[in-house]
């Protein structure tokens, strides 16, 4: 399948049992882009998410993610999800080992570099968090932010062609969540093409490019954020805003 | 009362009996606790593939075995299997019959391990590329093992205590030998050192134990 965008995904739906959770979803990124998916709790904009790098499994429709077929039997997966990374809501650090064990695991088991090259570039993706003297540190030793972009630098260490942010900043404290969306700021202005679910709706307006609105599993609305923000065509976008302004 | 349980005389000739028992049982424990691991170990592992088809074999397995009293099934082994034409020795039984007892013992101590650990640790390993044994191997199995340190050692406290079991089927380890004294010697003297023999290999254990969970319960506050 020949396509311009690197990220997709066309008519996805998932049925969790009896509960239909995404109703046929098509969502195209373009390189570079940074996308932002919002919408009420349930409405499936995290489900969609996970089934982008199959971490859920989509009943059916198509993925694909720079070129890999996500969903083809044939695909290596691991190998595929190397170039997807993921940031979560509970930052699912590794409690056992260092902030950089943390950076170097996949480096060192599913890139297959050597312990020095391995420490060499998670010292340089701990730096880019601004992190590299809290490398011997272990995650309980870290605040939530700082485990936050732990998290992201064990992401960006593989070098992804894309990243997905699954309400990176919903668990932190507010006066912890700057230091995250400043990491994310500089990712986007380092090129990186970024899907974020996220209800950081300042941040949204002066970073993303795109403002995806998801409701009952289908979007609803998407455009720019200004247009999505102050002008909704939709009824339901604009209840979800009003809510949301509100607050 | 001293002349028959703490007879001076009888520990010096009782000794060296006791001895050769001693080294027995620390022998015994050292292949009996690695092959108990290891049968937990693969069970758990097994346990992870939430297929039907392995799930309800293996549960039938884990509970025949956790429900077979250890000493009907080493009688079974050893005094059972020659019927079939297999003459296995005392020791190989005994080696046997832990490997599937205490096996599926430590079976549920790691599967409950596995289980503490959130999925959330799988699915960062996953999403990073690790595949799913390698997600197991370096993620989840040491936060499990650590998780249920205090039960797996607990169980290895039953297991060296359960070795005694050996003199059943002539494996001569401590018990058997310090019967062997006490029937030569006439007198109880050497049961009274095997069980303090047991105690003083066994006490720095439990103390140990005593200390991993206090930790345990002080973490939980």
């Amino acid at each position: 399948m020949v396509t311009n965008h690197i990220v997709d995904a066309r008519a996805i739906h998932k049925h969790f049992g009896t509960l239909h959770v995404l109703k046929g979803v098509d969502l195209k990124v373009d390189e570079r882009e940074l996308v932002f998916i919002i919408g009420p709790s349930g409405s499936g904009k995290s489900t969609l998410l996970r089934c982008l790098n199959r971490l859920e499994e989509p009943s059916s429709g198509s993925i694909v993610v720079d070129g890999i077929d996500m969903l083809d039997a044939k695909t290596d997966i691991n190998h595929a999800r190397r170039r997807i990374g993921m940031v979560f809501q509970s930052f699912n650090l590794y409690p056992h080992m260092t902030a950089l064990g943390n950076v170097t695991l996949a480096l060192r088991k599913v890139a297959g570099k050597g312990r020095a090259e391995a420490e060499a570039l998670g010292r340089a993706a701990l730096e880019r968090v601004g992190l590299a003297e809290r490398a011997d540190h272990t995650p309980g030793q870290l605040s939530g932010g700082q485990q936050q972009r732990v998290a992201i630098a064990r992401s960006i260490a593989l070098e992804p062609r894309v990243m997905l942010f699954d309400e990176p900043t919903s668990a932190l404290d507010p006066e912890l969540v700057g230091s995250v969306l400043e990491v994310m700021r500089g990712l986007r202005e380092s090129g990186m093409t970024m899907i974020v679910v996220s209800h950081e709706m300042g941040f949204a307006r002066n970073a993303a490019d795109r403002v995806v609105f998801m409701d009952d599993g289908l979007i609803v609305e998407q455009g720019p954020p200004a247009a999505i923000f102050e002008n909704p065509t939709q009824e339901r976008t604009r209840a979800f805003i009003g809510q949301i302004q509100r607050h | 009362m001293i002349e028959a349980f703490f007879n001076i005389e009888i520990m010096k000739a009782a000794w060296p009996i006791v001895l050769t028992g001693l080294w027995n049982t620390i022998l015994l424990s050292l292949i009996v606790v690695p092959l108990g691991l290891l049968g937990g170990l693969i069970l758990a592992l097994l346990a992870s593939i939430r297929h039907p088809l392995v799930r309800w074999p293996l549960m039938a397995w884990v509970d025949f075995f956790r429900a077979f009293p250890p000493l009907v099934l080493l009688v079974l082994l050893f005094a059972g299997l020659p019927f079939a034409g297999l003459e296995l020795g005392g020791f190989a039984c005994v080696a046997i019959a832990f490997f599937l007892n205490t096996g599926s013992y430590y079976g549920e101590i790691f599967r409950a391990g596995i289980d503490s650990v959130p999925a959330g640790q799988v699915e960062a390993a996953r999403s990073t590329g690790l595949t799913r044994m390698q997600a197991m191997r370096y993620v989840v199995l040491p936060q499990a093992v650590r998780n249920v340190m205090p039960d797996l050692l607990s169980n290895t406290l039953e297991v060296v205590k359960l070795t005694s079991l050996g003199s059943v089927v002539a494996v001569p380890e401590l018990l058997y030998e310090a019967r062997q004294a006490q029937s030569i010697t006439y007198n109880p003297t050497p049961i009274v050192m095997a069980a303090v023999i047991y105690f003083l290999l066994l006490w720095p254990v439990v103390r140990l134990l005593s200390r991993l969970e206090n930790r345990a319960l002080a973490g939980r506050r």
